[in-house]
C-alpha cells in the first residue's frame, strides 16, 4: 500500500458515525476509499454540499455537480445542496465536527501552515483558513517529510501559518501525534517503525509513551 | 381568472444588447466555483466586446482557456478579487508577473463580504485570519472585548449570474452545486444580468422552490447550451 493510502486508511478510522466532516483536497478525499459501507457521516464540500459521495466515473459524472477541488462526484442519500455564504456559515458557525487537512508544516503546539510559500507557492486562501480555524476537531494528514526528505513537522512552522494551534492531531505514513504545548505526543506507530525512526525524521519535540504504542 | 402580468414584465434579452451596458473600468462579479455556475454564455459575449480594466470578482480563475480565465488570458481584467486559482497557473503567472492585481480573501469571508452588500451592510467583523499575515492589510477594532478584522462589504457595477432556469421576470433556480456565489453576487451589483440554461414563463416555478426572486434580476438572456464549457471536463472525472 502506498504511503498516501496508508496514511487514509488509518485516517479513515479517526471517522464517527453522524459526524459532520470536511475532506480537504488531495489525501484527505482519499478517506471515502477507506471508510466502511455502514458509516454514516455527512462529507462536506466547501462549494455548496453536504453528502457528497465518491468521483464518479465518466458515465455519471454531472456537469453541475463537482467537489471544491474540481473533481465530478456522486452524492448520497440524504445530501442537500447550498450557497456560499450558507456553506461557510456551517463551518464558522460551528456545525463542522472534522476538517482533514494536508499540511505544507505543523508545528509541535499545533500551528497549521498549508496555504503560501512566500515568493513561490500561492494560489490562494480558498476555504483552508476557516476550515482550520473553525472545525471542531483538525486532523493533519501529511507525509511525514517533505519529496527531499526535510521534517515537516517543527517546533515552529517556518511559513505563514494558515491558523495558530489549531491541530489536534497529525496522522503520517509513520506515526499518529498529537500536539501539546510540550511537544508531540506519540500515540501510535506504524507497523515495522521504531521510535527512533519518527525522532530521526522529525524536528519536533516528541513525546513517547512509557509503554509500546498501538500499531497501525 | 388569475390576473396576467403585462408583456412590460419581460426581462427577456439577448448577451450582446445587455452586455454594452458594462463600462471599461467598472467592476464585475462572475458566479461560479470552477465551472459550475460560471456564465459562459455572458462571458463569451463580454469578451467580444473586448473591455479593459476591468475589475474582475470570483470565486476562483477558472482553469486556462475557460471562462473568466479567458478574460484575464486577453488582458480586460486589471485587478481580480479571489479566493482560489490553484487550477489556473496562467493566472498565477500573470500575478507573479504584476500583470494583474490581486487582492485574495478567505473563501467564506469573500462570500460573507458580497451577501452583506447585498444585505445593505457596510461591513462584517471577523476573527478569521486575525493569527495570520491577513491581518497585516486589514483594519482590526476591538468589539466587545474581543480584537476583530474589519471586512468592507463587497459590491460591484455588474453582476453576471448563470441559472438553470429563469422566468421571463428573473425568478431563478439554481441547480446543485452550480448555486455557489450566483445567488449572493445577484443581491449585490447595480446591473444584474442571467444566463439560464432554460426559461420559461410566470408561474411556471414553484415559489416554493425559487432560490432568488427576480426583483434582483435585471435581464434574463438563454444560456448557449452548444458551447462546450457547459459539459463535464474529461481531465477531472475518475479514471476507472
Amino acid at each position: 500500500m502506498s504511503p498516501k493510502h496508508k496514511i487514509a486508511k488509518r485516517a479513515a478510522r479517526e471517522l464517527q458515525n453522524g459526524q459532520v466532516v470536511n475532506l480537504g483536497i488531495g489525501l484527505p478525499t482519499l478517506l471515502l476509499n477507506h471508510t466502511p459501507e455502514d458509516l454514516e457521516i455527512f462529507v462536506h464540500s466547501e462549494n455548496g454540499v453536504l453528502g457528497m459521495g465518491p468521483r464518479c466515473p465518466a458515465c455519471q459524472a454531472h456537469p453541475a455537480l463537482i467537489d471544491s477541488g474540481g473533481d465530478y462526484i456522486a452524492v448520497r442519500s440524504g445530501a442537500a445542496f447550498f450557497d456560499s455564504a450558507l456553506s461557510f456559515a456551517l463551518v464558522r458557525g460551528g456545525r463542522l465536527d472534522v476538517a482533514v487537512l494536508g499540511a505544507l508544516e505543523v508545528a509541535e503546539n499545533g500551528d497549521l501552515a498549508n496555504w503560501i510559500i512566500p515568493g513561490k507557492f500561492a494560489p490562494g486562501i480558498g476555504g483552508g483558513m476557516e476550515l482550520a480555524q473553525k472545525a471542531r476537531r483538525v486532523i493533519v494528514t501529511t507525509t511525514h517529510t517533505t519529496r527531499s526528505g526535510a521534517p515537516k513537522l517543527l517546533r515552529s512552522c517556518t511559513l505563514p501559518v494558515t491558523a495558530k494551534a489549531c491541530v489536534h492531531r497529525i496522522i503520517t505514513e509513520l506515526a499518529v501525534l498529537d500536539p501539546t504545548p510540550q511537544g508531540l505526543l506519540l500515540r501510535e506507530l506504524a507497523h515495522g517503525v521504531r521510535p527512533e525512526d519518527v525522532l530521526d525524521k522529525t524536528e519536533a519535540r516528541v513525546i513517547l509513551p512509557e509503554d509500546d504504542p498501538p500499531r497501525f | 381568472m388569475p390576473p396576467t402580468l403585462p408583456p412590460a414584465i419581460d426581462k427577456t434579452t439577448d448577451p450582446a444588447t445587455t452586455l454594452a451596458r458594462i463600462a471599461n473600468n467598472s467592476s464585475v462579479m462572475v458566479g461560479g466555483f470552477g465551472s459550475p455556475g460560471t456564465p459562459f454564455t455572458l462571458l463569451a459575449a463580454l469578451l467580444q466586446r473586448a473591455p479593459h480594466g476591468l475589475t474582475v470578482i470570483k470565486n476562483d480563475a477558472n482553469e486556462q482557456g475557460i471562462g473568466v480565465s479567458t478574460l484575464m488570458e486577453a488582458g480586460c481584467a486589471r485587478r481580480f478579487v479571489v479566493s482560489h486559482m490553484g487550477l489556473n497557473s496562467a493566472v498565477i503567472e500573470m500575478m507573479n508577473q504584476g500583470e494583474l492585481e490581486v487582492e485574495m480573501h478567505p473563501q467564506g469571508l469573500l462570500a460573507e463580504k458580497i451577501r452583506a452588500a447585498g444585505a445593505g451592510l457596510t461591513g462584517i467583523l471577523t476573527d478569521i485570519g486575525l493569527d495570520t499575515i491577513l491581518r497585516e492589510k486589514r483594519q482590526t477594532m476591538e468589539f466587545q472585548g474581543q480584537t476583530c478584522i474589519v471586512e468592507p462589504s463587497l459590491r460591484a457595477d455588474a453582476a453576471l449570474i448563470h441559472a438553470a432556469r429563469a422566468d421571463r421576470w428573473g425568478n431563478l433556480v439554481f441547480e446543485k452545486t452550480a448555486r455557489n456565489f450566483n445567488p449572493l453576487m445577484a443581491t449585490a451589483a447595480d446591473l444584474v444580468i442571467v444566463e439560464a440554461l432554460e426559461i420559461v414563463d410566470i408561474g411556471e416555478l414553484d415559489p416554493d422552490h425559487i432560490h432568488l426572486p427576480g426583483a434582483f434580476v435585471d435581464h434574463v438572456v438563454p444560456a448557449d447550451t452548444t458551447l462546450s464549457d457547459y459539459g463535464v471536463l474529461k481531465h477531472h472525472v475518475a479514471q476507472t
